[in-house]
Formats: structure tokens, sequence, C-alpha cells
């Protein structure tokens, strides 16, 4: 019997998005990404000085990201500071957004990215990566592209688009893969790319084409969310 | 956004100001910028709140845990305020173990809501002697535009004032799935909020922004609530930074406090469910 | 070839005799299709298109298609007025915070007068300001220079920052902004390429007006006639 979605969406429906900018004032830029009830906040501060200067890189702006997760975002509090987790999470969404950006004006300087999950429904590091790329375009940071990420699921042997926390708590059948993936809005290059579960080879062939269609529509959200500050 | 300390220039030009009675946006010395409230900045937190004071824009969540009472109060549940200056929220700020600001804040904000007592925690034991719940309020600025503490703690209140307490399972655990309608014991008449005065050279203000918080020469956290309905009531006080109040500083927080309390407590009512 | 598309968030504009239509674009899209087309700054070839490679309005001049950030880091170049705070005084000279992710640096030589290495800080203090010029930028730093009209030490009046992006704005075409304000406050008024703004008036209404105009002019983004706008602010704002 095929899989029936918790929240009754068809198999490559996303959660309803909602994007904004510039919601951090201080910030050089600043964006918040919705898929569904998972709520990602993100701010760029920089290029900025960057000490320990043997951190420094002479060639090019280094990139630094910093995801965690609020206390009160998940159902058992998280305690505070950093965990296992969120630092890898923060290292593999850096090397998610680090391909799209042009740092070589400038040397010895660093960006620092902060994302922070102030409600989460699984899919966070992939609402954070949503967020992070608006932000960065918000900074004026040289761009090649935006990026766009997604989560996409394999529910026992069924894929979906956009894994919601009971999806990813499934366990019946070959139980819940889930495959976080980050590419160019407008090139096939995949920057992030995690996987979790049981999926055979030739159906990962199958979550990547779901997953461009998927992007396409998120890019949409992002350039909506970028574009309409300045309608006057 | 800038990281560029403050200058001498716009030291001596506030000085004057204040002197003058004048702010950059245009406020009195002792007027409070407006507040906005919003609830449910997550729907994993037993009760949240968003305030949005100007630009600073703090966020404050309370969770429930299942504990064990301490030694010296047995009959009573437990409270915890934690929080973190997120680097997100200024320039200013960094990843890290916390500088003194971001101890402090929580620090302040628990006094405030301990002394007051606005949470009965005689009301929240589950079995005496072995288990009680324990509140936990965490506070995370997202912009940092001065007032931290004064918007932390009506965040803090409005969130509690929201707060219900989980349903348990068979087993003693938090049942997530069943629907809490339980509301968090409060007494209501009793609502504690901060108000903080800052000086420079010899003005008094409060609410200030970033910039006319990194300019003030001194600073004095004052906790009050409208006790049981009745009265003004002081619960908490902490002096800083380096200048010193002189007892007539005292005496004019002292004539303000009641109004500025009240203002805030009428434009937090607007928000109560 | 495909012809400039227009889309819906555009604004026209009359500079002389040359129509320029500007369209709001994100990085990564095409702005332009077509070898007839070149890439200025902000933008780039991809095979047959022009690419943005920055978030702001993409403006087309003849065949040159060019992007006008709405914000973005301050990027120093050789001739720059910037202004800044001393940070620290070394045996040589002054440490100057320009907000940039490298410190300015100001040789003693430098100064208007001679200064004895001893009373280095009877001149310029830690937390003073001064508008000062660049002179070079190199890795290991950008050397300032102090020595000509308008720069000096900043006495008075008061600094605040705007996004540097938002600087050719406020000065206007020419300078007439920057006048306007300057006429209607009767303040003295520095901008440095930095994003820092130095006001110092006759009485501080007038300074605090000329803080309000410019930080009204730094929101706007998308505004043609911005001068016209700006004549009516100031008639409202009295």
């Amino acid at each position: 019997m095929a899989f029936k979605r918790p929240d009754g969406r068809k198999l490559d429906e996303i959660r309803p998005m909602t994007a904004k900018t510039g919601i951090i004032p201080n910030a050089d830029g600043s964006a918040m990404f919705t898929f569904g009830k998972t709520v990602a906040i993100a701010a760029v501060y920089g290029p900025r000085m960057l000490h320990p200067q043997h951190m420094q890189d002479p060639k090019s702006a280094i990139l630094r990201v910093n995801y965690d997760l609020l206390s009160f975002s998940v159902a058992d509090r998280k305690k505070p500071g950093p965990s296992r987790r969120s630092q890898e999470i923060s290292k593999v969404t850096e090397w998610a957004l680090s391909p799209a950006l042009d740092l070589k004006d400038f040397p010895n300087t660093v960006i620092d990215v902060q994302v922070y999950i102030l409600q989460a429904d699984a899919s966070t590091r992939v609402a954070g990566i949503n967020a992070a790329s608006m932000a960065l375009a918000q900074a004026g940071i040289p761009m090649r592209d935006l990026v766009c990420a997604v989560a996409i699921g394999k529910m026992d042997k069924e894929l979906v688009v956009d894994v919601d926390k009971d999806e990813e708590d499934f366990e019946d059948g070959e139980g819940a893969t889930d495959i976080p993936l980050a590419r160019f809005a407008n090139s096939d290059e995949f920057t992030l790319l995690q996987l979790d579960g049981k999926i055979q080879p030739e159906v990962m062939n199958k979550a990547i084409a779901l997953a461009d269609k998927a992007m396409a529509k998120i890019y949409e959200v992002q350039k909506k969310a970028l574009k309409e500050v300045h309608s006057e | 956004m800038s990281s560029m300390q403050l200058t001498s220039l716009t030291y001596n030009t506030l000085l004057k100001m204040f002197s003058a009675e004048k702010r950059f946006d245009g406020r009195k010395l002792l007027e409070q910028r407006d507040f906005s409230v919003e609830y449910n900045v997550s729907n994993k937190a037993e009760g949240s709140a968003r305030v949005r004071m100007g630009k600073t824009d703090v966020v404050v969540g309370v969770k429930l845990e299942v504990g064990t009472p301490y030694p010296d109060s047995m009959d009573k549940g437990n409270l915890m305020v934690s929080g973190d200056l997120l680097p997100l929220a200024s320039p200013r700020f960094e990843s890290g173990p916390p500088k003194f600001n971001a101890i402090e804040l929580p620090r302040l904000v628990d006094r405030l809501v301990r002394e007051s007592h606005v949470i009965d925690l005689k009301k929240l034991v589950i079995t005496e002697g072995e288990k009680v719940w324990t509140v936990i309020i965490d506070i995370y600025p997202i912009n940092d535009d001065g007032a931290l503490i004064d918007a932390a703690s009506i965040g803090a209140i409005a969130a509690l004032l929201q707060t219900h307490i989980p349903e348990l399972d068979e087993n003693g655990r938090i049942d997530h799935d069943k629907k809490a309608t339980k509301k968090l014991p409060l007494l209501e008449n009793t609502l504690p909020l901060s108000i903080t005065f800052y000086k420079l050279g010899d003005s008094l203000f409060v609410d200030p922004t970033r910039e006319e918080e990194e300019a003030a020469d001194g600073k004095i956290v004052w906790g009050l609530s409208n006790y049981k309905g009745k009265e003004h009531m002081i619960h908490s006080c902490q002096k800083g930074m380096e200048a010193s109040m002189t007892s007539e500083d005292i005496q004019k927080m002292m004539k303000n406090l009641p109004k500025l309390y009240d203002d805030t407590l009428k434009k937090l009512k607007k928000f109560l469910k | 070839m495909k012809e400039f598309e227009t889309k819906n968030n555009e604004e026209y504009e009359d500079m002389g005799s040359e129509p320029v239509s500007r369209t709001v674009v994100v990085p990564g899209e095409v702005v332009a299709t077509g070898e007839d087309f070149l890439p200025g700054e902000g933008a780039r070839r991809e095979g047959s298109d022009v690419v943005a490679s920055r978030y702001g309005l993409a403006e087309k001049i003849g065949r040159v298609v060019k992007i006008i950030p709405f914000s973005g880091a301050f990027i120093p170049r050789r001739n720059n007025v910037v202004i800044g705070r001393v940070s620290d005084i070394v045996h040589s000279g002054w440490i100057i915070d320009i907000d940039y992710a490298q410190n300015g640096f100001l040789p003693l030589m430098e100064s208007p007068r001679f200064v004895n290495k001893n009373e280095m800080d009877q001149f310029l203090a830690i937390g003073d300001v001064v508008s000062a010029k660049i002179w070079s930028v190199s890795p290991k730093g950008i050397d300032l220079a102090m020595k000509g009209k308008g720069l000096g030490k900043l006495e008075g009046g008061f600094v605040f920052r705007v996004n540097p992006s938002r600087v050719p704005r406020i000065i206007g075409r020419e300078g007439s902004m920057i006048n306007l304000i300057k006429e209607k406050t009767g303040c003295n008024i520095t901008i440095g390429q930095n994003g820092w703004v130095w006001v110092k008036g006759n009485d501080i209404d007038s300074e605090l007006k000329v803080r309000k105009a410019i930080e009204f002019i730094a929101e706007k983004v998308l505004v043609s006639g911005l001068t016209e706008k700006m004549e009516k602010w100031f008639g409202e704002n009295k």
C-alpha cells in the first residue's frame, strides 16, 4: 500500500513556505525562511576583521557558519550551547554556501553567518541554508547564484519531498530515509548531500530528480522575498 | 552594521543633548518606546512571546520539565532562567563562552520573577518530596537596539501568562501529544517588570537605543510589580557600570518608577489575551 | 537576438538623451542575453547570457549591463575620503578604525603641524574622529593622509553611519542632494565613502534634521525624482 503522508500532502508537495529579508536591522544581511512549522532565521555579519590572525587567508575572505537550535524550538528542551550535531550542521552548511560566494575581494576577513531555528519540525538545516542564502545576497556579498535546499525523504519505498517530523519518525517497512540536499538555483551543482536510512542506488537518482523540481519552487520563494522589498 | 566604538564626539554631543533634554529619536529622557508582543514563537514551547521595542527584538520561551525538588524547598517546584546574547543580534556579541552581559541578563530576570513570587511554586508539586515541575525561561535577543533587560522582562511575563502545564502519561513522563489545558499557576495581580535607568553625565534616562546605551556611564536595574494589585513593590535592584548614583538620583528614580511601571503594564495589557 | 525584457518592477529615468531601464535582480539571474550586451560591474558573462553577481538594480546603458548593489561592504580605494575613529596610538602614528576589515594608519608626519612623539594624544586621542583620504591600499594595511581641504580632526557635532552603498545617493548627481541638505539646514556635513557621516550645525535641532533627512534617503532605494521628494520632505519637516 502506498505511503500516505501524515498531513495529507501529495508526495511531491512542499509545505507552505514563507520568506522575508531584512528582519535583523543590526546585521549586514538577514532573512527568515519557513517550511510549514519549521522556522529558520539567519544573519550575516561581514566581511569583517578576523581574529586570531593565523586564521586569516591572504587570498580570500573565509566563511564561518554557526547553526543552532533555540532551547525551546524542540519538544524536549535543548540545553544551551553547541552540540555535536549543531557543530556538524554548521560545517556542512558552510560547505553548502561557500561555492556560491565570491570571496576573493575581501582577503584576510571573515563573513559570519548565524543560523538559528526558532521552531523545529524537521528539515531544519535546509531551511537554514535557504535563509542564509537570502541573507548573504541581502548583505551584498558577491555571489554566483542563490543556493536552494530541501530534504527529500523515502518512507518505506515511497519518495517524498520536504520531510516533516512525523515522517522523520516513520518506522514501517524500510523506515524513513532523510536526504537533505542543496544546489545552486540555476545550475546542476549540488553543494549539500547527506543521507540517513536505506536507499537503493537507482532510487537515489529519482530522489535527485524530485529535488530538482522542488528547488525551482524554492528559488521562486527566495527571489520574491528579495525583490518585494523594493517594489514601491 | 558597524562595530565601531563610540566616539568622544558623539559622547560629548549626547551629554549636551541630554542636558537639553533632547534625544536623537525625539523622545524625552524618561519616555519609553512603544512595543508590541506576539505569541507562539515556538509551538514546542509551553509558552513563548516575542517583544519588539523600537528595533530591539527579543524572544522568550518557557519550557516545563519534570524534576526533583531542592532539598531546602521540598514542597515547591523549581525555576530556572537562562539565555544567551546570540551573535545574531549584534556585531558586538561573539560566539563562545558568555561574557558578563550574557550572564547578567538572565540572572536579573530570574531575581525579578523569583522575588515577586509571581509563579506559585507551591502549586507545581507532582509528588510531594519526589517530583516537581521545573519552569525554565529561555531568553534570546534577536536584534539589540538597547534595553534588552526591560524587553526581556516584558517577554518573560507575557510568555508565562500564556504557559500551560503539559500532561503526563501513565509513567509520569511528559506526553507532548496530549493537549495541555492547565495554565501555569501565577499570581496575576503581581506582574513583575524591570525598569532600567541609565546615567550619562548628570542626566538619568530610560529605554536607550544601542547608541545611547554604549554612551552611558552608569546604570541601575529595578525589578518591581503591582504587588497583589494593591501597591508598587520593588523586588530587586542591581547597580552596574562605574558612575555612581547620588541620593538625588535615587529620589528621582523612586518618584518616576511607579509611573514608568504603570505605563509599561498598560501597554502590555493591550497584548494580553 | 533577444531584446532586454521589461519586467514588472522596472523604473525608467531620463538621463539626458539615453533611456535607462532598471530591474531588481538577484545573484545568478540572467539580466540580458546575446553577445551584443557587455557585463559591467556586478555582472558577468555566462555563455551568451549576462548574469548578475550581486543583489541590486540591473542598469542597462547602451550595451553595458551593470548592477547597482542595494548594499555591500565598503571597498577602500585610493583617494576615498573616509571618516574614522582613533582606536590606538603607536610610536609612528595613529591607528584609525574606518569601519572596514582592516584598520587605517595615519603616520605621524601627516599631522598638519609638528607633533612631538610624547604629545601625540594631545593632537589625536583615542576616541577622536578624523576625516582623512586613503593614500594607499595594500595587504599590509591602509595608509591615510590628512593634508587637504576639509580633512583633519573633527570637532563638535556628531557622527553616524549609513550603509556605504547609499553614499552616492546621499551625495547626489554632482553633489545636488548633499548641497540641498546643507542649504536647508545650514549645517556642515562631511560624508565618508565608508558610510560614516559627520554633521555639525549651529544648534542641535538642525543637526538632528540632517540625520533624519539622510537616514530617510538611505532607506529609499528605487525612487526616481529623489531631489523633488526631498524638497517636499524639508517643506513638511520644518
